[in-house]
Order: structure tokens, then C-alpha cells, then sequence
């Protein structure tokens, strides 16, 4: 008993003190139960608003790009596609494996994944695969609850309905890339496409339309359990272009085998009606996903089919550059269309000749300045730029359009070149030399031009003189029609907010005489309907009624050599392609009363009535569809442009 | 030298402490809710599985209590043995679960051994204790055969591996020793031991996942993705209940599954966050208040046997608490050990209740009074 008491009474002290240890613990819990439930609470609260609610960036439907009468040029496809979030996987690799199992995926895919999930935030979905089948997105939706982080997706794809025909107006969406990130959220959006050529690309912004959001509750595995907010977004606007796509059609066909370029225009309003540069590549290619090797052949091909050759190709006038030539000397007063020339075949400067195509004919003889376009007299041409000097001609091809971009709606547009005296003292340091003048008095030299400035440079000749500017589209982003020029000056502020066309203010005169203008315009009616025109077999056929103007141009690739002009012929089947002259014809029609200017370049195309050739195809379509002739999608923004809800 | 005082069965049954068990069911009760909330309202399937279990443990829990204290006594070095031999077997022959062998098949059921470790390790050093007058437990070679009774079951329980087990049964061991009268300095001297032991452990005794724990919980948003991620999320959950909660299953946290194992260890934090603060301290004050009546009844106990089981007992049970709820507050590592009655699971509860059942058992025989040597005395 004793003991027992003792005992018991170490017992309760050594109690005490167990249960006074266990107090201060529990005091250390309700101390910590505190901190995180009264101190910090606020902080957690948010956390677990955070966890619960996650924002989801709604895309919107990119715009269309239309042609001139409504009809879709690029449009929207339903896209079946995987997306992963990383924070939600239990293990990204894994994952894939996973997947690896119900869909294709190779390694390129796979490794791209890996290294966008070290680069984007761990909650932001990332593209895994797209387009995919019913039957394969049907799978991976059955197959979900294993798959953590996963998400099914539809999305909508880019479709080019004309493909090919119409690639280098439109151009093509592709995926982001790093250097495209602007902070805008949309463009870390899984899949999503972004403008990257042609009108895509110029007009990207407008297209885009603006992101809509949804903010939903999700559980721990990224499941979406019910919406609590929705903000939709908006539309992108549609784009409507001056292209007539059956005309673009017609002349894709006409051109398929050649590496060539063509332009119709509208010379007075500057609407471009069709612009095909050939070969041409298909644009839904980029949008699915091109392999290595397709796009290592786009690029190697020799005929070079990613470029626009009628804004980015850059080839001499030759020929074409004579009616500038003759409108300086008229303008100058230098020479009427009375002054007279004889043509021999060739003329002596210093040590060096200079030909006339005709030389091995004996020239031209006696030729006036209607006969020497219509003939297209080389020695003419030489005698009036020795007059006129090379500044007076460059001066005048300048009021015409040569050797300035226009600000055309798609990228890559080039600024040809019209030479000046001081420019070749700036750019070589040696002097400009008198045989130059003469040289470039045919189009030759440096002069270099687009199809699409000898296009303006036609219309601007055809329309009595006013400085007409090219134009794609039809109607800006602010959704206002430009259809007439009058209306332009209030376009003015969005023009420059837009940035993709310069000011398209009501067309001004550039200030030559009709009457001057009367003898270019006649002398290349000539060219075509003359006896000894360049191009009297291309005249137009009867039944149309009415009759085109135009010129030729051969453009030398290289210097001929001495043995080649004696041997008589330039062009020979032997001759390799590459060594070809460029073959060009500029178009108006019809003659008395001009609406459409055409060009047409064709690469190694021989010579100018090559291109007359094609001309007279491509001009004959034209006056058949007439396309300023009928009523184009109606530009007051209501009934066909719709603001799709999404 | 003692009287002998024997019960009836009605005298038995009026002498148990209805309201402790009042108290437990409480708390059990508590359990059940949170486990309804946890399957989104369902009592299906674990409130319905742990009322069950609750009832079964509850009867078994009123058997034990009516046992003499001195029958517990006479085997608690049999009962040791067994308990040992079964965690033999698990290391022999022990079934393999989530990476570690704790289990060991009996065919009828599958046992965990560590767990009847923690009952028969504390009747094993009551009786030592019981039959060592204070005078000689002063002296080092009585510390000897408990120190062996400790941790031969604590090196086992290590090599399952089950760190949580392994430091519940050491501190449950430390407390008898406490209570027994075993002198300060000598603890001093254990912590200081185990404090210098510790680097080793590190290199030499602990495994990868378990590093990883004590890493994870020493910072937090090391990994927020992988180990952290239960501890982060559990912070959330706690701390976002704030001061009432948000209300009966309107748990966001656990609900949309952002919460691990919110039916077993991490059960409190959602009680914290559906009832609050108020709710947290609601059940901390339960399980302080079954504490106070287990110590209690330790001190009412006139036998030295008594004491110690009871006292042994309820610091286990103490600890179970202590440890779950720090573990979820972030404030120690991950250990895997349940909120006491009230996480799901079977044998957690059965060895509480058998326990609870063992403090019973001393209550209604408090004035038993039994000599140092019950096989002579008796």
C-alpha cells in the first residue's frame, strides 16, 4: 500500500506533467488552426477560386475572305483535335504514351509537345493532334477518365475551297510561332492559326475577330463541372476582295504550265480582278501540317511557286517601256508624233552598235511614232532617249506607277527600279553613260517593274491619265465600303490604323495631255489591229465585237552575244530555258472605251507575242465575264455579313 | 497484500464509464458525416461500411472492458509474443500494399501487426513497470529490458516500412516511461541520442519516398505538382473554411477532387473546410475531453498496472490526433496515420475501440488492487 502509493503519487505528477505537454501541443494546433483559418484565410479563399474556377478563352470564328461576288475563297471547317494541360497530368510523358495508344502520334509531335509544355505555363492546353477522324476522336473521348490532363477539342479549321488557284491572294493560316506572341491571349490558344501570306496575313487582325471567355468551375482533374460565366467573343470581319474568282480560274488554267504572271485590272476604280502567279502551291497544305519533304520541294522548285511573281517578280519592261519613252518626248515637246526616224537595223555610238530586233531584216526604214510603237522600232526608241536623256524618262515612268510599290494588300510587294543618273552614281560610283540612256529607252538596263506596275502603268495610260492605285480588297476593317472613290477621304483614318493599304484617295490626273496620250493609246491599238503590228495575229476575234490595245516586250535575260546575232536567231530550241527572254505583253480593252487593263509576264517566255498570245485568251474571258459589268456583293455590311455568335 | 473485489457482471456493466463512450460515439458520429460528405452525399460507401465496423468495434470494445484488469495483466508478456511473432511474419511473409508489407493474411482477414503492436507494447511495459518498485527503476539494468521491449517492435515496424507507426509506438513508449517514474535526465539523454542519431537515419535507414516527405514538408512548393501537392491543397482547403466554413458538402476543395484522400488521412482538412474553425475546434475539443477522461480514469485507477495501460492508451490516442491534424496543417511531414474514429478504415478503428476497451477495463476494476507479483500473489 505503501509503495502503491508512492507510486501513484509519481504517477499523477508525472501526469500532470504529460497532460500538460499534451495542452501546450493541442494550444499549438488551435494556435496553427488559426493562423490558417482567421490570418490567412483570404489568401486560401482566393487560392481555392483559383483551383476551382478556371477562365477559358473562347476563339472566335475567323472571318471570311470573300471574291467580289460572295463567293468563299477561305472559309471554316470543324477541327477534331487533343489538347493537354500539363499541371492536370500525372506526368506529361506518360500521358502521351497513353495516347500513343488510342491515336497517332509520332515523334516530331511528341517532341514538339515536350518542349512547348517547358515553354507555356503548366495551364495552358496544348495542341497534341488535330484533324482528326470521327472514329479517333470518338476514342479518346470514351477513353477520358484514364486520361487526366487530356481534353477533347473541336475547333475550327481553315479551308481554302479554290486551293491553288487563289493561294497567293489569300495566302494561308499557319501555327504560331515564338516570334508571332504578342501577349494577345488567343494566339497561346492551342491550334490556333494565325495569318502568315497574302491577304491572311494582311488583314490578320480583322480576321481574328475578338477572344470570348467562359469562366467554369473544374475539379482537380481539369473537368469542367458547370459554367458560371460566359462572355462571348466576336467574329472576326469577313474581307471582301475585288477578285472575280472565275476570271482567277480561267487564267490559272491558261497559265498552269508556265512560270508566269497575270493581272486584270479595273483602270479607273484600280480594283484588281485577278492576279495569278504561276506555278502555285495549295494553301491547305500549311493549314494541316506540311512535312519536311513537301515543303523542302515548295521551296527548291525552280519555278519558284511560294513567290507572287506579279508583286514580288521584277523583270525589265523592254518594249512595254516604250509608250513611256514616247509620252516623255511628246510631253517635252522633244518630238510630235510626226517626228520621224530611219531605221536601218542599227545604229553606231562611239565603238559601240545598237540594234534593232529587225536588224536582220534591214531595220524598219522610215518609221513616224505611231508606227514605231505599233512596230515596236528599237532604233526609234534610241533616238528619242538620246534626246530626251534618262531623268526625263525616269521622271515619266514615275508619274506612271514604275518604281513604287503601291501598298497592295499582301506582303512581299517589290519597288521595281527606274534608273536616274544619280542613282548610279550612288549606288556604283561610275557615272551614268549616254549607251545606258539609249539601252533603257527600250526597257532594258536597270529598269526593272512588276506585272502589277505595268498593269498600273497601262490602266493609268488607258483611263486618260489618272494616277489610278491597285487594290485588293473591297472593303476595309471598319466594315465601310470604298467601293467608289468618293467616299475615300473618310476611309483615311482607318487606313492608316490599318496599315495594309495605303490611302486610296479619288485617282488625281497626272497632268499629261489627252491628245498626247491619244497618240500612245492609238499607236498600241496598232500593235494589235494595225497591218504591221507586233501583235496583229492576236487581235481579237470578231465575234466579241469590240477590240484590245496592247504592247509587247521581250526582256533579255543576258546580253546576246556577237556570234548569236549573226547566226540570225535569238531564240532557238537549243536555247536553255533559263536563257530565254522574258516574254511580256501589257492589255487595255476595249479600244474607245477602256475598262480593263491586263499584263501578262511569262518567264522565259521567248518573246512578247507569246505573251500577246495568252493576252488574247485571257483578255477574251475577261470581256466575256465582264465583271465590272454585273453587281458585286452588296458592300452596305448588312445582309450577307452576318455577326456570328460563338 | 490486497483486497480482492469482485464484480458482478450487472455490477460490471453499471460500473462502465457510459459517458466516455457517449463521448466516442460523438465523435464517431462526427465521422460518419464528413464520410457522407465525402461520397457527395452518398452513405454509400464508406459511412454506411464505417457504422458497421463502428457497432461491431463497440460491442468487441464492451467485451474487453469486462475482462479483469488482472487477466489483461497475467497475459500482457503472452499477448507481446504474439504481437512480435506476427511482425515476423510480415516481414517473412507479410503481403506487399502500397510499397510497403504491413499486412499479414490470415485467410479469414488480413491483419496489420503493427497495429496490435500498439496495444500490446503498452500492456507489455504497464506489467513491467507494474512489477518494478520506483526504488529499482532507477537503476540502468531495469532500463534494459524495456529498452529491448521498445525497440525490437519499433526496428520491425521500421522495416515495413511504416515510419508512422514506428514514431507513434517510441513516443507511446516514452510516455509509460514517463509516467512510470523513469528520471528526467534519462529522457534528456534518449532525445539527445535520437537528435544525434538522426543524420544517420537520413543516410542510412530512410527510403526515398520517406525523404522525400520530410523534404516536401520543409518546403512545400518544392514540387508543387507531385509531393507537395496534397500539402498545398490541404493548407487551401483548411484555410479557405475560414472562420464557419462553406457549409456542409459545399467543400470546393474536396468535392471537385483537389483534396487527396479526403475519406482517410486528410479527413479533417475537410471538415475544416466545410464547418471552419468553429468546427475544427468543436472536435478538438471532443477528442481533449475523451483524453481527460481516459487520464482520469488512469489516475483513478488504484493499481500501477491500471495507470499505465489507461495512461499508455490515451496518449496513443493523443497522439493519433495530434499527429493528423499537425500532418494536415502542414506543420509536421506526410506520416500516413488517421484521424482517430473518425477516417475510413477498419483497422484503425477495431484497435482503437479494443483500446478504448482495455481503459474500460481498468475503469470498472479501478479498485482492484493487485500486488507486484500477481502469479504469487493471486
Amino acid at each position: 500500500m505503501e509503495r502503491d502509493g508512492s507510486r501513484h503519487k509519481a504517477f499523477t505528477r508525472r501526469m500532470a506533467l504529460l497532460g500538460g505537454g499534451q495542452l501546450s501541443l493541442a494550444a499549438l494546433l488551435i494556435g496553427r488552426m488559426y493562423y490558417l483559418q482567421v490570418l490567412e484565410s483570404d489568401q486560401y479563399k482566393m487560392l481555392a477560386e483559383e483551383n476551382r474556377i478556371s477562365m477559358r478563352l473562347l476563339a472566335p470564328p475567323r472571318g471570311l475572305v470573300l471574291d467580289r461576288f460572295g463567293q468563299e475563297l477561305a472559309s471554316n471547317r470543324r477541327n477534331y483535335r487533343v489538347v493537354l494541360i500539363a499541371e492536370q497530368t500525372k506526368g506529361v510523358s506518360e500521358t502521351l504514351d497513353r495516347l500513343a495508344r488510342i491515336i497517332p502520334i509520332n515523334s516530331h509531335q511528341r517532341s514538339r509537345v515536350l518542349r512547348e509544355v517547358k515553354r507555356k505555363r503548366p495551364f495552358v492546353p496544348i495542341k497534341v493532334a488535330e484533324n482528326l477522324t470521327w472514329e479517333q476522336f470518338a476514342r479518346v473521348n470514351v477513353q477520358l477518365p484514364d486520361l487526366p490532363g487530356v481534353q477533347p477539342d473541336v475547333g475550327e479549321g481553315r479551308y481554302y475551297p479554290m486551293g491553288i488557284e487563289t493561294a497567293h491572294i489569300v495566302g494561308y493560316v499557319s501555327s504560331v510561332s515564338e516570334a508571332d506572341l504578342t501577349g494577345d491571349p488567343l494566339l497561346e490558344l492551342p491550334g490556333f492559326r494565325i495569318g502568315k501570306n497574302g491577304i491572311e496575313k494582311v488583314y490578320d487582325e480583322s480576321l481574328r475577330g475578338k477572344a470570348g471567355n467562359s469562366r467554369v468551375e473544374v475539379n482537380a482533374y481539369g473537368r469542367v463541372i458547370r459554367e458560371l460565366a460566359r462572355q462571348d467573343g466576336q467574329s472576326g470581319d469577313d474581307v471582301v476582295l475585288t477578285i472575280d474568282t472565275d476570271l482567277q480560274e480561267k487564267i490559272s488554267r491558261r497559265l498552269a504550265d508556265e512560270s508566269a504572271a497575270a493581272v486584270v485590272m479595273d483602270i479607273h476604280q484600280g480594283e484588281i480582278l485577278a492576279m495569278v502567279s504561276s506555278p502555285s502551291y495549295d494553301p491547305n497544305a500549311f493549314n494541316l501540317g506540311m512535312s519536311t519533304k513537301a515543303w523542302q520541294s515548295l521551296i527548291q522548285h525552280p519555278r519558284k511557286p511560294l513567290i507572287n511573281k506579279a508583286i514580288a517578280g521584277q523583270y525589265p519592261p523592254g518594249s512595254t517601256f516604250k509608250m513611256i519613252v514616247a509620252l516623255a518626248a511628246l510631253e517635252a515637246g522633244i518630238a510630235g508624233p510626226d517626228h520621224r526616224v530611219f531605221c536601218s537595223g542599227v545604229i553606231k555610238l562611239g565603238n559601240s552598235k545598237f540594234h534593232c530586233w529587225r536588224h536582220r531584216y534591214g531595220g524598219h526604214g522610215w518609221v513616224d511614232m505611231k508606227q514605231s510603237i505599233a512596230q515596236s522600232c528599237d532604233i526609234y526608241f534610241y533616238d528619242l532617249a538620246r534626246r530626251l536623256g534618262v531623268d526625263r524618262m525616269a521622271a515619266m515612268a514615275r508619274r506612271f506607277g514604275l518604281g513604287e510599290s503601291f501598298g497592295i494588300e499582301l506582303a512581299g510587294e517589290m519597288d521595281g527600279l527606274v534608273p536616274s543618273k544619280d542613282w548610279k552614281l550612288a549606288v556604283t560610283g561610275v557615272p551614268w553613260q549616254l549607251g545606258e540612256t539609249l539601252i533603257t529607252g527600250i526597257g532594258q538596263a536597270y529598269l526593272l517593274a512588276t506585272p502589277l506596275q505595268l498593269a498600273v502603268m497601262t490602266a493609268r495610260l488607258a483611263n486618260g491619265g489618272m494616277a489610278v492605285r491597285p487594290r485588293l480588297s473591297r472593303r476595309l476593317d471598319g466594315g465601310k465600303s470604298v467601293d467608289d472613290g468618293a467616299g475615300s477621304t473618310t476611309e483615311d483614318g482607318q487606313n492608316k490604323e490599318n496599315g495594309a493599304q495605303k490611302s486610296d484617295a479619288a485617282a488625281q490626273p497626272i497632268g499629261v495631255s489627252a491628245a498626247n496620250l491619244k497618240v500612245i493609246t492609238d499607236a498600241m491599238s496598232d500593235v494589235v489591229n494595225g497591218a504591221r503590228g507586233t501583235a496583229r495575229k492576236y487581235r481579237l476575234d470578231k465575234e466579241l465585237g469590240t477590240k484590245m490595245a496592247g504592247k509587247t516586250g521581250t526582256a533579255q535575260v543576258r546580253r546576246i552575244t556577237k556570234a548569236e546575232r549573226k547566226a540570225g536567231g535569238k531564240l532557238s530550241k537549243e536555247t536553255p530555258w533559263k536563257e530565254r527572254d522574258h516574254a511580256l505583253f501589257t492589255a487595255f480593252a476595249p479600244v474607245g472605251a477602256p475598262r480593263y487593263a491586263t499584263v501578262v509576264v511569262v518567264e522565259h517566255g521567248g518573246s512578247g507575242s507569246y505573251a500577246a498570245k495568252l493576252t488574247k485568251d485571257i483578255m477574251t474571258e475577261v470581256l466575256r465575264g465582264n465583271p465590272l459589268g454585273r453587281a458585286a456583293v452588296n458592300m452596305d455590311g448588312g445582309g450577307h455579313r452576318k455577326k456570328r455568335k460563338i | 497484500m490486497g483486497r480482492q473485489i469482485e464484480l458482478t457482471l450487472l455490477q460490471k456493466l453499471v460500473q462502465i464509464n457510459w459517458i466516455l463512450i457517449l463521448l466516442i460515439s460523438l465523435i464517431a458520429g462526427v465521422g460518419f458525416a464528413m464520410l457522407y460528405s465525402a461520397a457527395n452525399g452518398h452513405i454509400n460507401p464508406w459511412a454506411s461500411r464505417q457504422m458497421i465496423r463502428f457497432s461491431a468495434g463497440l460491442g468487441l470494445m464492451l467485451l474487453i472492458a469486462l475482462i479483469d484488469v488482472r487477466a489483461w495483466l497475467r497475459h500482457a508478456y503472452v499477448i507481446y509474443a504474439a504481437a512480435l511473432l506476427l511482425l515476423v511474419a510480415v516481414e517473412v511473409m507479410g503481403v506487399v500494399g502500397m510499397g510497403a508489407r504491413r499486412w499479414v493474411d490470415l485467410g479469414l482477414f488480413q491483419l496489420q501487426p503493427s497495429e496490435v503492436m500498439k496495444l500490446a507494447l503498452v500492456l507489455a511495459l504497464a506489467r513491467f513497470y507494474h512489477g518494478l518498485p520506483l526504488e529499482e527503476i532507477g537503476q540502468m539494468r531495469w532500463l534494459v529490458v524495456p529498452a529491448g521491449l521498445i525497440l525490437i517492435p519499433v526496428a520491425l515496424v521500421m522495416r515495413q516500412p511504416d515510419l508512422g507507426t514506428a514514431i507513434l509506438l517510441l513516443a507511446t513508449a516514452t510516455a509509460i516511461l514517463l509516467l512510470a517514474g523513469v528520471r528526467m535526465w534519462k529522457f534528456a539523454v534518449a532525445l539527445g541520442a535520437i537528435l544525434l542519431s538522426i543524420p544517420l537515419a537520413w543516410r542510412f535507414m530512410l527510403h526515398g519516398y520517406q525523404k522525400d516527405r520530410v523534404l516536401t514538408y520543409l518546403n512545400p512548393e518544392r514540387d508543387p505538382l507531385g509531393a507537395g501537392y496534397h500539402i498545398m491543397q490541404s493548407k487551401i482547403a483548411l484555410g479557405s473554411g475560414g472562420l464557419f466554413g462553406k457549409g456542409f458538402m459545399q467543400g470546393t476543395q474536396s468535392h471537385l477532387a483537389f483534396l487527396p484522400e479526403r475519406q482517410t488521412d486528410f479527413i479533417f482538412t475537410m471538415l475544416a473546410e466545410e464547418f471552419g474553425l468553429v468546427g475544427c475546434l468543436g472536435l478538438l475539443s471532443l477528442y481533449m475531453l475523451v483524453i481527460a477522461y481516459g487520464y482520469a480514469i488512469a489516475m483513478r485507477s488504484r493499481n500501477q498496472f491500471g495507470r499505465l495501460l489507461a495512461g499508455g492508451v490515451m496518449t496513443t490516442f493523443f497522439l493519433y490526433v495530434f499527429i493528423n491534424m499537425a500532418m494536415v496543417m502542414g506543420l509536421i511531414p506526410v506520416v500516413g496515420v488517421p484521424l482517430p474514429l473518425v477516417s475510413y478504415g477498419g483497422t484503425s478503428m477495431m484497435s482503437l475501440l479494443i483500446g478504448f476497451g482495455l481503459v474500460l477495463s481498468v475503469y470498472v476494476h479501478r479498485d482492484a488492487i493487485i500486488s507486484r507479483r500477481p502469479s504469487h500473489g493471486d
